[in-house]
């Protein structure tokens, strides 16, 4: 192995696939960007797995930054042991990890095979929809926390959070996929064996007749019981709060239809419409079950907790030890790691703090805090390690605080679709069209009365309107998520398709929150001066000299140079003869400035100041052109918890309407919210942090924007990719459409509905008839409401 | 009639056994990932285990 600094042409690295920059190192043939890299692949090498490469090239994770050596020592630890571990006894244990860096098929290989690298691990199953890697182990060879090093060491890091520990995860509820099941297979008998009837069976065999009906009716049974008990219970539930649903009349219709059937075969008057009402029956269950498939491997329903780390290190006079968050009592000592989010309030009481709040405020720039001073939970230390004191404990903190208000505590009201409402209409026509037919009946003819308003009933429930709703909605969700826009459920179409105000997160929503624009104000710097620039700033980790380094392009190799950083003011240093120093306003010119609004670092060179660099944020592609559109169709709004340096970029690009607020806390941006939907807005939100979660909880739409999906997004109703935000306009026009393709299946079904209702009335509705008319009207629904919602779909977001 | 309702019979249990198959194959948590088979059956049974 050696190190070579290659300048020629860029070479990617064979585990990872990045570009290996100006160190690469060399190995077995091989170049690889980091140690990490290396070690990875020697110690696949070793164990002979190297067809991890051969499945896909350059499969592996990046290395680049070593984890921490103790920082599994919690699995030590009894009580985060048992909350993990899913099953044990003398000889196994099973525990799943959330490995979120799981991506392609080797990955899937390589997890799989875990027990040929250690022979502790018996077996590992990774379910590729959740990311997740169950494990069975020998405890007695191989510790828990051994397991969660092995799959570290080789580029799969566990994530564990302290949300992992709190609950045990929801069972997945597959009754509904039960149900559908049986009325699949009670409804395809049953219109097996009407067949004979509707065909007309020889008059000398009539026992055989009433020997089907019979069958039909007890396969009939578990429909009616079980099947359809989801429409019994959610009718019951809405009509408890006094409000009428869809599902209300179609139990009625269930009901009507099931006792008419029992009484004809009971009374051998006719066959029932037995058929019919499984086939109902199916169909609806089917729509929902496709409407309600959601998306495993994305949760919406995240809080701090899944941001938190399980454990923290306590420090005891001179011992430490790895404790979960919730024993954290107040005057405890933390250790928080370089990269570690603050668990709970406290003081600085050792080491220099430059800690990112980005997460918590969408503030941009870290802030430096000298020991004595409060730092705040949700914040990310970001140089070297520093302790603690709690003066707070975890659900106490400011951050967690915004977790107490009970806009987090109520559940948002999901009957508010306007089938509902739609339904009820349908059914008062209904009930006065069989009204009439009935009335008419008693006067011409009594003994048809019953049969005619039974046969209303049964032939115009809404059961049409529920599978164009479901239909549509199912497919709508799968088109949108097929572009990389993922809503929660089938409520959200709708209420994406009703808002009036869009409010936007500045930081990380319309800025890319990573990279910075820089731009440079003062004497023009010599070419070789610039690369002087960039081999000192290479040197500092502040977050401002990695944007100055990008901007000042490659850092020199080999060359002398002693230098000093002054953590939170400046750096200083010889590069190759020439003195450079750049920094804060007081660290080169002695001076406060206190007019800048912009964060800014100054420049001097031999001592003498040569300018300024200003830091502007890099707003995401084609963000202008998104928020020129939606400015015609929409108020706009943003609450940034930033300073207002971008005020005035911001309102050339908003228009002179649009609201900016600047300085929110997360706290702020929740009463922001209230007041607009007060004034009687429908508003969605668009947010990124934790510091937005309770502007999403409360917005009528709370859409989340992730740069990658397997990434942490705060609850919300609707998860975004970041590379399709400024299509979000189009998604708005596809959830619209959606309601028009919901009416227009319903009109078609109507038709069928009125040819049904011919017969119905006149009570002769025969059940060949209404066996006929169910599946055809199902059918075509299903057919129109795929049509149209794949034709609007394509119309308006082409599939690139 | 007596070999009517023996296919009767015999049509209704297989189908049966269906339902009982497809609610196993459910809750034995097929479905739950659908994306891992797929690609786990198209690797070969450890060929390159050299030690």
């Amino acid at each position: 192995m050696q190190q070579s600094p290659i300048s020629a042409s860029a070479v990617s690295c064979f585990h990872c696939g990045e570009d290996c920059g100006q160190i690469q190192i060399q190995a077995h043939g091989k170049y690889f960007c980091c140690e990490g890299c290396r070690m990875v692949y020697e110690l696949l090498n070793s164990k002979g797995l190297c067809d991890y490469y051969s499945f896909n090239q350059t499969p592996g994770n990046n290395q680049r930054i070593p984890v921490r050596s103790d920082k599994f020592q919690f699995l030590e630890d009894d009580p985060i042991q048992r909350s993990l571990i899913s099953f044990r006894n003398d000889t196994q244990t099973h525990v799943s990890f959330y490995l979120p860096q799981v991506h392609c098929s080797s990955c899937l290989w390589l997890l799989e095979n875990l027990h040929r690298i250690n022979p502790g691990v018996m077996s590992s199953k990774v379910n590729f929809e959740r990311k997740e890697a169950t494990v069975v182990f020998d405890h007695h060879v191989i510790s828990l926390r051994a397991v969660a090093e092995l799959l570290t060491s080789i580029g799969y890091e566990p994530y564990i959070s302290f949300h992992d520990m709190q609950k045990k995860k929801p069972v997945q509820d597959r009754r509904k996929i039960y149900r559908l099941g049986v009325a699949g297979f009670c409804f395809a008998n049953i219109m097996l064996l009407s067949f004979p009837e509707y065909l007309g069976i020889d008059i000398k065999e009539a026992h055989l007749l009433n020997f089907f009906r019979y069958v039909n009716l007890g396969l009939s049974l578990p429909v009616f019981f079980y099947s359809a008990a989801e429409f019994y219970t959610s009718a019951w539930q809405a009509l408890r709060h006094r409000f009428l649903n869809i599902d209300a009349p179609i139990v009625l219709a269930i009901l009507v239809t099931f006792f008419r059937s029992v009484y004809e075969v009971y009374t051998g008057t006719g066959s029932g419409y037995f058929d019919s009402m499984t086939g109902i029956v199916f169909f609806m269950l089917a729509g929902r079950v496709l409407q309600d498939r959601t998306h495993k491997q994305l949760s919406f329903d995240r809080d701090y907790t899944s941001y938190f780390p399980i454990a923290v290190t306590r420090v005891n006079d001179t011992e430490q030890h790895s404790v979960s968050l919730s024993e954290i009592k107040l005057n405890d000592t933390l250790l928080i790691h370089h990269q570690e989010l603050i668990p709970a309030d406290g003081i600085l009481t050792r080491g220099k703090a430059l800690i990112d709040y980005s997460f918590v405020t969408g503030e941009s720039a870290p802030v430096m805090k000298e020991m004595g001073e409060m730092v705040y939970a949700g914040g990310r230390q970001m140089a070297g390690n520093i302790e603690i004191l709690v003066i707070r404990e975890v659900a106490q903190s400011y951050l967690t605080r915004l977790w107490n208000r009970d806009v987090f505590s109520k559940e948002k009201d999901s009957q508010t679709s306007f089938v509902h409402a739609l339904s009820r209409w349908f059914t008062w026509i209904v009930f006065a069209i069989a009204a009439i037919a009935g009335t008419y009946w008693m006067l011409h003819d009594e003994t048809r009365m019953w049969n005619a308003i039974t046969a209303v009933l049964i032939i115009a429930c809404p059961c049409a309107l529920l599978l164009s709703n479901t239909f549509t909605n199912g497919n709508i969700l799968r088109q949108l998520s097929a572009r990389k826009l993922y809503l929660r459920n089938a409520a959200v179409i709708e209420n994406l398709a009703d808002i009036d105000t869009i409010v936007f997160d500045k930081t990380g929503t319309l800025t890319t929150g990573v990279s910075e624009d820089v731009v440079y104000d003062g004497r023009p710097i010599p070419a070789p001066i610039r690369r002087k620039i960039a081999t000192l700033a290479a040197q500092s980790t502040h977050p401002l000299s990695k944007s100055i380094l990008q901007w000042a392009g490659e850092s020199l190799q080999d060359v002398s140079l002693a230098f000093r950083e002054e953590s939170g003011k400046g750096i200083e240093g010889m590069v190759d003869g020439d003195l450079i120093a750049m920094g804060s306003a007081a660290f080169i010119t002695g001076k406060e400035d206190t007019h800048e609004t912009l964060a800014a670092v100054y420049l001097s060179v031999e001592g003498k100041f040569m300018g300024c660099f200003r830091f502007r944020n890099h707003y995401r592609e084609a963000i202008p052109a998104l928020l020129q559109e939606l400015k015609q169709h929409y108020h706009l709004v943003v609450l940034s918890g930033d300073n207002p340096g971008e005020e005035a970029n911001l309102r050339q690009m908003l228009g002179r309407e649009a609201a900016l607020y600047f300085r929110q806390q997360p706290e702020d941006k929740l009463d922001k919210l209230k007041l607009l939907q007060e004034q009687g807005h429908s508003v969605m939100m668009i947010g990124d942090g934790l510091n937005d979660s309770g502007a999403l909880k409360q917005a009528d739409v709370g859409m989340a924007l992730a740069d990658n999906t397997n990434h942490f997004t705060p609850a919300s109703d609707a998860i975004i990719d970041a590379q399709v935000l400024p299509k979000l306009y189009r998604f708005i026009q596809l959830c619209r459409a959606n309601r028009r393709i919901v009416m227009a299946a319903f009109l078609v079904s109507i038709v069928y509905n009125i040819t049904g209702l011919w017969f119905a009335v006149q009570g002769n509705l025969s059940p060949m008839i209404a066996a006929i008319l169910m599946p055809s009207s199902s059918l075509s629904i299903l057919l129109i409401t795929y049509g149209f919602s794949n034709m609007a779909s394509r119309k308006l977001l082409p599939e690139t | 009639m007596g070999v009517i309702m023996l296919l009767l019979l015999a049509s209704i249990s297989v189908a049966g056994s269906f339902l009982a198959a497809f609610i196993w194959s459910v809750k034995s948590g097929q479905y739950d990932d659908e994306q891992s088979p797929p690609i786990r059956i198209l690797f070969d049974d450890s060929v390159t285990d050299k030690d």
